[in-house]
């Protein structure tokens, strides 16, 4: 299948000198809404590439995505809330203020969905199979009931950030500045992804999926696997949804929904399951889709139900799949 | 806190628990019999309420959209089992989630398409509403008695429908061996059809009862297609009794807890804090109660050991 390989690689490889060429030709036409569209993109493909993690090499499927994105969004959104109206988060046990940084801001939102990855995974993998379809999420309307009645923050209606915040030496306020910085946080954590599969770590956490019972047999514990995949799926979604956040300026209880954590499935379904560009795919067809058939008519989510049914029902690698043929296998 | 009030809200969980019943005795049905994971349950509820708000504005009749909706829900149900649920049991649990939230989006946007954005109201029939007086004196809507009658009625036909009938048999037999029950000469994709119209029915039933109280909209069957799985999975996935158990459990949990948690927290915290607190408590409550039953059984109370 070496000329498999290589076709996803230049499928791959277009894809993100799509994703390059067409802000950078808005830049040029002076259509900045494009350039939020494909700043758009890349924070869901994030996103989904957090998600693939779990799900395209560690197996599990979690209806939970949401919570690490909401978690993202809401450190994003307490930082910057009290840096605006300049009060501390807590006084007790120690003073700790608010924040405009972005970079501080991702580091929070990294480490809180590790942590809430890692207690949600050491919970949810004592279950399979649907019982962890719906463990995750239970966990997910757990934090979006929390968020809703969470008065401190803005509860329902949640909280407006007015200024985008800062990175050092840059003007995210500038759409292509900002683009930039998306796409340059989406490339990191590919290269990542893609050093993560061939490690010793990827290939066990694979056998781990397959044949669960080969990897203890050897001395590897399949549970442990699957719980460090899921809390680096966790933190990366995590990441992005601080992201997310920054981009719209905004964040609500919505961002922890359980359609949202469908969503993020959707991307991944629609690009490849475990392709490593799987996720980009899926969040730029998704987007264009949503842009262009919203365009055309209200009811355009009818036809994207059509679509991926279409998908599931006879396109079972995904676009990436269909584009690159079958070089990976997976079940 | 008066004795009347805590009948009353007793009252409310037992109603709200068996409404629930209803959507999750055929999840369970369906998981239990085909293995399917189905999103789109909660469609076939808004489709049911559809149905008997359309019925009831043209005819005047309560009893007539009743049986609209389980007429109509059924229906669709079959239809979409043969053009789409069909294909979809030898697959893996991703692409059912996949399809079925598929066929959310296209049942959702199609009835906005069909009926608009704005609620339907569907009024309680005129012989089971104001209110009734139970013993001790206290004043119930008569219609929710009602429908705690019917919730119950349902189930005992179900249990009987089961335990004491020739499809009752052969469900059964389905749930345990697919392949004798084909080779005993069974049409096992009929079975499989019908049981998938008799979920869907019974959730065309809770969506047109439940829209009398509530108003009939689109979205209205996720919120509770969440809840009802809740009670599934505590209950044990495929298990009707633990569909039953689960239901009551669920229905006074979310209700009792959305009145005695605040009231609780109140005594020890400032009035204001223990009602937040309370309050976001009662709302997570039942999903708690989810995650400590999966954990300590991680197939629900009465599931087949894994």
């Amino acid at each position: 299948m070496i000329g498999g390989m290589s076709r996803e690689f230049w499928v791959n490889f277009a894809v993100l000198a799509g994703l390059v060429a067409v802000p950078l030709w808005a830049l040029v036409a002076d259509e900045p809404f494009t350039i939020t569209l494909a700043t758009r993109v890349a924070i869901l493909a994030l996103a989904a590439v957090g998600l693939n993690i779990a799900l395209g090499l560690g197996g599990l499927v979690s209806l939970g995505h949401a919570v690490f994105f909401g978690i993202g969004g809401y450190a994003m959104g307490i930082l910057a809330h009290h840096a605006q109206t300049y009060t501390a988060v807590t006084e007790w046990p120690m003073l700790i203020e608010g924040t405009k940084s972005m970079p501080v801001i991702w580091l929070v939102a990294v480490v809180a969905s590790a942590l809430a990855a890692l207690v949600i995974g050491v919970l949810s993998l004592r279950t399979s199979g649907v019982y962890f379809i719906m463990i995750t999420l239970a966990f997910g309307q757990m934090f979006f009931y929390f968020a809703i009645s969470w008065s401190a923050y803005g509860g329902e209606d949640g909280l407006s950030i007015y200024v985008r915040n800062g990175f050092p030496g840059l003007n995210t306020l500038v759409p292509i500045q900002f683009f930039g910085v998306c796409f340059a946080i989406l490339c990191a954590v590919l290269w990542l992804n893609a050093r993560l599969m061939r490690s010793p770590f990827g290939l066990a956490l694979n056998a781990a999926r397959q044949v669960p019972v080969r990897v203890e047999t050897v001395g590897l514990n399949p549970m442990r696997l699957k719980l460090v995949a899921f809390v680096i799926s966790g933190a990366i979604t995590g990441l992005a949804g601080a992201l997310f956040a920054d981009l719209n300026r905004f964040v609500s209880p919505t961002m922890f929904s359980w359609q949202f954590s469908g969503e993020i499935i959707i991307l991944v379904i629609l690009g490849g399951v475990g392709r490593l560009f799987g996720p980009v795919v899926g969040a730029a067809v998704f987007v264009v889709l949503e842009h262009w058939l919203g365009g055309l008519t209200e009811f355009w989510l009818i036809w994207l139900g059509v679509i991926l049914l279409l998908i599931v029902l006879f396109a079972r690698g995904g676009i990436v799949g269909l584009l690159a043929g079958r070089a990976v296998a997976h079940d | 806190m008066s004795s009347i009030l805590i009948i009353e809200q007793v009252l409310n969980g037992l109603q709200f628990g068996v409404m629930l019943f209803l959507m999750a005795a055929g999840l369970t049905l369906i998981f239990g019999v085909m293995g399917l994971i189905n999103l789109a349950h909660g469609s076939l509820y808004m489709v049911g309420a559809f149905a008997a708000a359309a019925v009831a504005a043209a005819t005047g009749s309560f009893l007539l959209a009743l049986g609209a909706a389980l007429a109509v829900a059924a229906a669709v149900g079959a239809v979409v089992e043969v053009a789409v649920i069909r294909r979809l049991y030898a697959t893996d649990h991703l692409d059912q989630v996949l399809a079925t939230f598929a066929l959310i989006l296209i049942f959702s946007e199609g009835t906005r398409y069909l009926f608009g954005s704005f609620p339907l109201y569907l009024d309680i029939p005129d012989a089971l509403s104001g209110p009734v007086t139970l013993p001790g004196r206290i004043q119930y809507p008569l219609y929710r008695l009602a429908l705690i009658g019917v919730g119950l009625a349902v189930a005992l036909g179900l249990w009987l429908l089961i335990e004491r009938t020739r499809i009752g048999i052969r469900i059964r037999a389905g749930e345990n061996d697919r392949e004798m029950i084909a080779a005993l000469g069974v049409d096992i994709s009929k079975l499989y059809t019908l049981v998938f119209a008799l979920g869907a029915a019974l959730a065309g039933l809770a969506g047109a009862l439940v829209g009398a109280i509530q108003s009939v909209q689109v979205g209205m069957g996720e919120p509770v297609l969440i809840l009802a799985f809740v009670v599934i999975v505590i209950g044990g996935i495929g298990s009707i009794r633990g569909a039953f158990v689960g239901a009551i459990l669920v229905g006074l949990t979310d209700t009792l807890g959305g009145i005695f948690l605040p009231e609780f927290f109140k005594l020890f915290m400032e009035p204001a804090a223990g009602t937040q607190v309370g309050a976001s408590l009662a709302s997570m409550a039942i999903y708690i109660l989810m995650s400590a039953v999966l954990v300590w059984r991680p197939t629900g109370l009465f599931g087949a050991r894994a």
